[in-house]
């Protein structure tokens, strides 16, 4: 299992090491920083220092030979905006998205799991249908549209929670972590469902039956646990997807997460601080794939990763 | 247990019943057929008819609220230039829809292949492959997106690709996850064992136990692909005006959400029903489909004596 682990972690260096030069080459083609950094009239000598104090002046290859040999030693330079450590800026907004993503997702699963395995224990029932329609109905809402109108209904007009910001505050997480929710939760609640009625029509249930198991724990414990795999994939990758930086909700509800620093470095060609944060978010998806397959193989022990 | 209900009622289950009265049998089912096909004449008829109008400014009906104040073009209200609501969602419909499909029809065939080949070869090429998957997923959409969009251009079919290649790692890993699971069955030993080859075993053992799985993601695919095609207009890097798309209409309409709340809500609205309308025919399709499933459309009124 540890060399698992390790065989793992050197596959996923190499994934990430592609990445990292896939991001540096196609930053680059994206357009040129001393262009949008400085006002529109600033003149050749003026752009050209600005080129040689960011590198930018170095042939593309020079310029990412240097690069990594300072990322080696733990230095992923200043943000070209602000002088500022990048990655001090990438490690300062991480954690809110981390905080939302793991705060959403485990409310997700619960809820997910408790409505998807009871309307699967008798498909067709009012409680089947209405638990159906509803998680399609959640599922199928854009998140962008569902939080401005959150925002006019919540905010505006009753006024009960503000329009957007970030603090401590439960009142601040409301708005966000219900938004968050709607999407991911009607999507899992399929899977679960879909699930779960093959789980509960196999042998394994009947014997449990036979042998006078109370309803709740063969739902719960047994089918549950046989039906998880596909569950766990959707789940993860619903995970990823927050993990990249949540940007819809982070900027409509004005947090300052990873999602918010990325979009905004991106649209300012701020290469350092973007490279900074695909490297730290890619580190943290990389992880969170080995972790999925270690439950893989806790749920199921007939898979077996050698 | 379903089985066994299905076996005691079975006297009343008629069979071969046209796929309309089925339909008709799943009121949710035939609704959103209905919507479905309203939406299709909007695709046919809509920019024929209509494209004149949905690009025809106004200023004195600027932002006007719904009714019939200004004609029944203006029935969903116009936008700040006094272009009528309606007439543009029938337009965008067009692009909206084309542009979710292709994407995840090529998602869907790409991600599927690249499963089952992973799941059931494993060893190096399924190494390779689903480091690949993890190498995409973890390759932020909205810079792939950035990076496409500016090298080529903002075009329908570019952003169609985008979407496609930011959705194609989960139906690879969900393909590969059943797949693994699968290819230990007994059913899948007996084909081997009697000589089939990989790609038979593959196509006619292995494909149909995962459809219905890919199905669900599919579709509930479909309104997220939606979603983020409007997300990219609304970072201002997706379909650029004057092409109209639900998402773009959405985003335009935010920055007036308190002075005219009708010009983002409609447009999102219409995506919801659209998402809702997919996944609630999927559904019906996969009752039908599932022979266990499927005597609750045949005989729906045995379903409430069963009770």
């Amino acid at each position: 299992m540890l060399r698992y682990i390790g065989r793992r972690a050197f596959q996923s260096a190499i994934g990430l090491l592609i990445l990292f030069i896939a991001v540096f080459f196609l930053a680059r083609l994206t357009g040129d920083p001393a262009k949008l950094m400085l006002p529109i009239n600033a003149d050749e000598a003026l752009i050209q220092e600005f080129r040689v104090r960011e590198g930018l002046d170095k042939p593309v290859a020079e310029q990412f030979v240097r690069y990594m040999g300072n990322v080696l030693q733990g230095d992923f330079g200043h943000s070209m905006r602000r002088n500022v450590s990048a990655l001090d800026l990438v490690l300062t907004a991480y954690p809110v998205t981390l905080q939302l993503a793991f705060i959403t997702m485990a409310i997700v699963i619960t809820a997910a799991c408790v409505v998807g395995s009871l309307a699967a224990y008798r498909p067709g029932s009012p409680l089947d249908r209405a638990a159906t329609v509803t998680s399609l109905a959640t599922a199928s809402s854009p998140d962008f549209w569902v939080a401005i109108t959150a925002i006019l209904l919540f905010a505006v007009t009753l006024r009960w929670l503000p329009t957007s910001g970030y603090g401590l505050d439960i009142k601040y997480w409301i708005l966000p972590v219900g938004v968050l929710f709607l999407r991911p939760f009607g999507m899992l609640v399929q899977v679960v469902r879909a699930s779960m009625i093959n789980a509960l029509s196999s042998a394994f249930v009947k014997t449990a039956r036979v042998k006078g198991m109370s309803e709740g724990r063969i739902i719960f414990v047994h089918a549950l646990r046989n039906a998880f795999l596909p569950i766990i994939t959707v789940a993860g990758d619903q995970m990823v997807g927050m993990l990249n930086g949540l940007v819809i909700i982070e900027t409509i509800f004005g947090f300052p997460g990873i999602g918010k620093l990325m979009i905004d470095a991106v649209s300012a060609r701020d290469f350092p601080v973007v490279q900074a944060s695909i490297l730290v978010t890619a580190i943290a998806i990389f992880t969170l794939f080995i972790v999925i397959d270690l439950i893989y193989v806790a749920l199921d022990p007939r898979i077996r990763h050698t | 247990m379903s089985t066994a209900t299905a076996d005691q009622e079975s006297v009343q289950i008629r069979r071969g019943l046209p796929w309309y009265l089925l339909l008709w049998r799943d009121k949710f089912a035939f609704a959103s057929a209905i919507w479905f096909v309203l939406l299709l004449s909007f695709v046919l008829l809509g920019p024929a008819f209509l494209n004149e109008t949905a690009i025809r400014l106004d200023l004195s009906a600027r932002n006007a609220a719904p009714g019939f104040e200004h004609g029944w073009l203006y029935i969903f209200g116009a936008d700040p230039l006094g272009r009528p609501l309606l007439p543009r969602l029938m337009v965008g419909a067009r692009n909206t829809l084309a542009i979710a499909g292709s994407a995840v029809l090529i998602a869907l065939t790409v991600g599927g292949i690249l499963g089952m080949i992973a799941g059931y070869l494993g060893g190096l090429v399924g190494a390779a492959i689903m480091r690949l998957a993890d190498v995409i997923s973890s390759f932020p959409s909205l810079l792939l997106a950035l990076v496409v969009l500016y090298i080529l251009e903002p075009h329908v079919m570019n952003i169609v690709i985008v979407l496609a290649i930011t959705r194609t790692a989960i139906y690879l890993r969900v393909t590969r996850a059943e797949v693994l699971e699968l290819r230990e069955r007994v059913f899948v030993d007996a084909a081997r064992s009697l000589g089939g080859s990989s790609t038979h075993i593959l196509r006619t053992h292995i494909a149909p136990m995962i459809a219905p799985m890919l199905a669900t993601i599919m579709t509930v695919d479909f309104a997220s692909v939606m979603l983020a095609e409007s997300a990219l207009s609304f970072l201002g890097i997706g379909i650029q005006p004057p092409e109209i798309t639900w998402g773009l209409m959405v985003s335009q309409g935010r920055n007036y959400l308190t002075q005219a709340w009708w010009l983002a809500f409609i447009p999102g609205l219409a995506i919801t029903l659209t998402a809702l309308s997919a996944n609630l025919l999927s559904s019906w399709l996969r009752t039908l489909a599932d022979p266990v499933q499927r005597w609750r459309l045949e005989a729906p009124k045995v379903e409430k004596a069963a009770k």
